[in-house]
């Protein structure tokens, strides 16, 4: 049964087409990576595919289409990081974290639970009672992490959509990161996450699409999508392709 | 401070502040008689009549507004992710103070009776405040939903544009005019009676049922509208609902005691200073120190110069602004940005 199904999907919010026939299906227990340029549409899709933004074509969360979806019943199975978030007020940490549990009525016990554990994960248990404005960017951004775990982490199969959840973690919190999602997918969980890194994506999806002026130019497996030719054609770039001298999967080096 | 703690405090803070409210004033009344009084002693009728007249309605007045303008600030506050906001950014306190000058003006020389213990003033007020709201409101909402920022954006312009014929009133009017509009402005609570006390006290228990319902909501949309979105909030409604509650019961606010200043303003800070931002706690606890810091300010408003009183306004800003500057120098305890 697939979780996630996008079948033709375009959407002009602003009058200028962002995304043209997009096609993508994604069962539980999948990652599936989205790259492309700045400006290529990954950020729309995400938030197409969350019912943010207006799109035309058919998108089936679940086997039902997206729009008849209840907006709290939604939340509680899909959560969507943001690239930023921008948050002035001074909440705890463990505050904003249990704002992921807003969508639910799951009882203060079972959320703080949730809470604790969603911390735990990406490594915020310790700044639990500081104040969320006065960390870092990559404290800042894994506290958000925390929140959209907590938002689905008792859910059977959620779809999680990440916008560039890396984008500001240092190395060993990305690795983190990435145990904690591959942990996740063999749970059931659907992840659909846009990438800058290359090399990390190639380790952690099972599918990429790569997308290029707002359509799909390549769909598959890392290993078959991740070519030379790929990137001369759609980054502009001339890189060095090799497998992974313990893991197998592709890296990606510029020349 | 955790909430709890505050929240004690405040509960003990104000039946004290109400005491004192009762029995300070320019015939000072002691606690022990204010019982007996209220309770129909024959021993104790001058001060009963005071009481009754007079300390009690105003004392109840000020709580609820103070309740009413502190607990709205904090949601506008929430509502425009700006801890700059108060509830008179959305124009209803100028569309309130022009209906006010307006009536003061075209009526000048007449004796008016208005409606049922209310001044036609406090009708022209509520009526242009609510006007102003409407027009503020359905400026910043096009199909694509209500724009928080051109919301403050269209508040500025009408509260300026109201501000402009406001001045053009004045430079028109009469000496005698001139002067009543200037007091309105400064706010007062002495035209205290128990049709406007009951009109606040509906108003008031609205805001305190309806406002806290939102606390979630507000929570969220700290974060992003698009993330309180994605938090299964119906940020659409939620705004027009918060808007809507807040413009009604300022308005009854601003019409029945005039512009009293700061208090919208600077009461949610103080508590969100003390307790931090969740709108849990804010709300409610923000109604409370409102109601015990508009009951303070009248009692010394009263009892400063007594038999004269100041206008409430002035108290307010001249009480609350320095605290508010004390705790600001020491934000950096308190996680704000610096």
């Amino acid at each position: 049964m697939s979780l996630l199904q996008l079948h033709k999907v375009s959407s002009s919010p602003w009058g200028k087409p962002l995304l043209a026939d997009i096609n993508l299906q994604l069962t539980g227990g999948e990652i599936h990576g989205v790259v492309g340029p700045n400006g290529a549409g990954k950020s729309t899709l995400l938030r197409c595919i969350s019912g943010e933004l207006p799109s035309t074509g058919d998108i089936q969360f679940q086997e039902q289409s997206l729009g008849v979806w209840e907006q709290r019943h939604k939340a509680q199975q899909l959560a969507l990081l943001l690239q930023q978030t921008q948050l002035n007020f001074p909440f705890k940490v463990k505050e904003v974290v249990a704002m992921g549990r807003i969508p639910h009525d799951s009882g203060f016990q079972r959320d703080q639970q949730i809470v604790d554990e969603a911390m735990h994960a990406v490594d915020v248990h310790e700044m639990a009672t500081q104040r969320y404005t006065q960390l870092s960017g990559g404290e800042k951004q894994r506290v958000q992490l925390a929140r959209i775990l907590a938002q689905v982490w008792d859910q059977q199969q959620p779809l999680l959509l990440m916008d560039e959840p890396t984008s500001a973690l240092d190395l060993d919190h990305q690795q983190l990161l990435r145990n904690v999602l591959l942990q996740k997918r063999d749970q059931g969980w659907a992840i659909v996450v846009v990438l800058h890194d290359f090399n990390l994506l190639a380790s952690l999806c099972d599918q990429v699409s790569v997308l290029q002026e707002g359509a799909v130019v390549a769909q598959g497996a890392p290993d078959k999508v991740f070519t030379a030719a790929l990137f001369q054609q759609v980054f502009n770039s001339d890189v060095h392709i090799m497998n992974h001298p313990v893991e197998g999967y592709p890296v990606m080096m510029p020349v | 401070m955790n909430p709890r703690q505050l929240r004690l405090i405040l509960l003990i803070l104000l039946p004290l502040s109400l005491l004192a409210a009762l029995g300070m004033g320019a015939v000072a009344i002691p606690f022990a008689e204010i019982w007996p009084a209220l309770s129909g002693d024959e021993a104790f009728r001058r001060q009963a009549v005071i009481l009754e007249q007079l300390r009690l309605p105003r004392t109840l007045l000020a709580a609820l507004v103070g309740s009413i303008l502190a607990i709205s600030g904090a949601t506008m506050q929430g509502l425009f992710r700006n801890p700059l906001a108060d509830p008179s950014l959305i124009g209803v306190t100028a569309g309130a103070s022009l209906g006010a000058s307006l009536v003061i003006v075209l009526s000048s020389g007449l004796v008016l009776e208005g409606l049922a213990g209310l001044s036609l003033i406090s009708l022209g007020a509520f009526l242009g405040g609510l006007l102003s709201v409407v027009f503020v409101y359905r400026l910043a909402t096009s199909e694509n939903g209500t724009s928080v920022a051109t919301m403050l954006l269209a508040g500025v312009a009408i509260t300026a544009l109201a501000g402009g014929l406001g001045n053009l009133l004045e430079f028109i009017a009469d000496n005698h005019s001139l002067r009543r509009i200037s007091l309105w402005r400064m706010g007062g609570l002495e035209g205290a009676n128990t049709i406007r006390v009951c009109l606040a006290a509906a108003a008031a228990i609205t805001l305190l049922l309806a406002l806290p319902r939102f606390s979630d909501a507000l929570n969220a949309l700290l974060l992003g509208e698009s993330e309180a979105r994605h938090l299964g909030i119906n940020v659409d409604r939620v705004k027009r609902m918060l808007v809507c509650w807040t413009a009604l019961a300022v308005g009854i606010s601003v019409s029945l005691a005039g512009t009293i200043a700061f208090v919208g303003l600077v009461v949610p800070h103080v508590v969100r200073l003390m307790i931090g931002p969740d709108h849990r706690h804010l709300l409610p606890l923000s109604a409370l120190t409102g109601a015990i810091l508009l009951v303070l300010a009248d009692t010394l408003a009263r009892v400063v110069i007594a038999p004269t009183e100041l206008p409430i306004g002035v108290v307010t800003a001249l009480l609350g602004v320095p605290f508010f500057i004390s705790l600001l120098r020491q934000r950096h305890q308190f996680g704000m940005p610096t």
